[in-house]
């Protein structure tokens, strides 16, 4: 019981929140890009926040179930369909044993989440079962998904209370221009005042050099002091590092775990799923906020998806709708 | 030597510990000691360190523990660190099959300093080297204090893939290839020890802060070294004494 690939997509890998604990020893943290989508995808099916989930980038996978289990479908819009109907996300949706379920080429979005009630089995690699493409390690034996891969099902969980009640607005990610929030440091203090101002108020374009490790972009040059060039230190997720030719590249899951150029800021926590999700030529634009506010943000976002636990928790009102139960009594009559 | 220390941000999750601007085994030691002095501490709510040549980054989770706590928290942390006993260190003996197959370029580096393999050996062999930071490759090691008579530019054109266990020379710098890789140094060597290993317990061998000590050893010793590696049987020979 599991899930066969049928095709494979563009780059489609097993993650979680990554492997923590560990870049004191040169390894990448690795796990999913946008940890919004990741955490509603497991919330509507009330998955352990850290389950792993298959993650896809601008073309998704098609998959086969071989059992029956519950999926949550989030991030870009992939257009997906089972077997042949469209189907729609941040739903829960059941699937039945042979069901195929295909995602096509991002209409919106660049990344695509799909957990399972019944949670991958892959094994737990130094505390994750996130995949490290750079170290072959962890995930599906350490790569990406490939035609005729096999994944089984760790349990059999074909239930969840309030079924119809599991469904949640849709993130649009179909802005072709975005605001990133970035606090400022740990070496902003390199770059001239200038460049720190053309830095804040410039347009910067995404390019295509835009994978897992991190997304390079064009635009006005970031002038610094005197030399970009650092004695190499630890890097964060979202670190945004400027070499000597000046154009920002923002630094991302699976970035290396230290790096000897100047990061003039770093993006705030809550924004790097709207960056993570814009396509090349789209427009970014940073705005500099305190620490406290971007940690201010990020408690925010919890508390809403707090607020989604509940919507999700309460009795579906549709069922207490007397027509629509006996038009659903009736289909089985027919 | 505290005043020079500086807390910055680096977003809302993590903050870098500046200890200095310069590479030296004296600050060095100071963030040793003070990775030693956090994990001894146990500060709730910090997810992962990066121990680098100067500084510290320090991984945390806003949900615990906020920015000012966590500042509040290494300041009090780096006052402590003073006392810290610093005298210690451990020595690695890592076993090297020199020249020959095992070390295709070391003619290079012996003509480049115009000395003979044999030499350039002895040298090499011939100190210990401070481990001052893991990065780049899982158990990678950047080590201080190559002798300057044998440092030697890397190769023009790069290996498409060096083996792991490749000791080598790039620049100014001298190591041992964890796995697999690209890569452009001159190889000098090879050892049977593996630095990085999936399947072990303690997948990486060395931490910053340790020295290594580089033993040549023949080809016999090698391959006898390598069965016992693969038993899982080898046990490193590690020094413990004063810096």
């Amino acid at each position: 019981m599991g899930i066969r690939i049928l095709k494979s997509g563009m780059l489609t890998t097993v993650q979680d929140l990554g492997r923590t604990g560990y870049q004191s020893q040169g390894f990448s943290v690795a796990g999913v890009m946008d940890v919004r989508s990741f955490k509603i995808a497991n919330l509507l099916l009330d998955n352990p926040e850290n389950e792993a989930v298959l993650e896809f980038t601008l073309i998704g996978p098609t998959l086969q179930f071989t059992s029956a289990t519950i999926i949550a479908i989030t991030g870009g819009d992939f257009q997906p369909t089972v077997n042949g109907e469209p189907v729609p996300m941040y739903t829960a949706l059941y699937m039945n044993k042979g069901d195929i379920l295909k995602f096509g080429s991002a209409r919106t979005g660049s990344r695509g989440y799909v957990a399972f009630s019944s949670y991958l089995d892959v094994p737990v690699v130094m505390g994750s079962r996130c995949t490290n493409l750079k170290s072959h390690q962890g995930g599906f034996k350490g790569r990406k998904l490939k035609a005729d891969d096999y994944i089984n099902f760790r349990i059999k969980r074909r239930y969840l209370p309030f079924f119809l009640s599991r469904k949640l607005d849709i993130n649009e990610y179909d802005q072709e221009e975005t605001t990133l929030r970035v606090v400022m440091g740990p070496q902003d203090d390199l770059f001239s005042k200038q460049g720190v101002e053309t830095f804040l108020n410039s347009e910067y374009i995404v390019t295509s050099d835009f994978d897992r490790m991190g997304c390079r972009l064009e635009g006005p040059f970031i002038a610094p002091k005197d030399t970009s060039d650092i004695i190499s230190d630890g890097i964060a997720f979202g670190s945004i590092q400027v070499p000597s030719h000046g154009k920002p590249i923002i630094l991302l899951a699976d970035r290396q775990t230290t790096g000897g150029y100047a990061k003039i800021a770093t993006v705030a926590s809550v924004d790097i799923p709207k960056l993570v999700q814009r396509k090349t030529d789209h427009k970014v634009r940073f705005k500099a906020i305190s620490v406290q506010e971007a940690q201010h943000l990020y408690m925010e976002e919890l508390k809403e998806l707090d607020e989604m636990r509940k919507i999700i928790h309460q009795p579906c009102k549709e069922v207490l709708d007397c027509r629509l139960v006996a038009k659903r009594l009736a289909k089985l009559f027919e | 030597m505290q005043n020079k220390i500086r807390i910055l941000t680096a977003g809302d999750s993590s903050i870098l510990v500046e200890f200095g601007k310069v590479i030296s085994p004296e600050i060095n030691r100071k963030i040793a000691a003070t990775v030693q002095l956090m994990k001894m501490q146990h500060i709730e709510g910090v997810v992962d360190i990066i121990p680098a040549f100067c500084s510290l980054l320090i991984n945390y989770d806003p949900r615990v523990i906020s920015y000012e706590e966590i500042t509040e928290r290494m300041q009090h942390l780096l006052k402590m660190d003073a006392k810290m006993d610093e005298g210690k260190k451990k020595v690695y003996e890592i076993p090297v099959c020199y020249g020959g197959e095992y070390g295709p370029d070391i003619a290079n580096i012996a003509a480049h300093a115009g000395l003979t393999e044999e030499e350039v050996i002895k040298i090499h062999s011939s100190r210990d080297y401070l481990i001052y930071m893991l990065g780049f490759l899982p158990g990678f090691c950047y080590l201080g204090g190559l002798d300057e008579r044998i440092h030697t530019p890397r190769l023009a054109n790069p290996r498409i893939k060096i083996s792991a266990g490749s000791v080598g020379i790039g620049g100014s710098q001298t190591g041992i290839y964890p796995l697999d890789s690209p890569g452009g140094w001159q190889l000098m060597g090879m050892t049977p020890v593996k630095t990085y290993d999936p399947d072990r317990e303690v997948p990486i061998l060395l931490e910053a802060g340790d020295y290594i000590r580089f033993i040549p050893i023949d080809e016999e010793e090698y391959h006898r070294i390598k069965e016992q590696v693969e038993r899982g049987e080898y046990q490193c020979v590690i020094h413990e004494g004063e810096v």
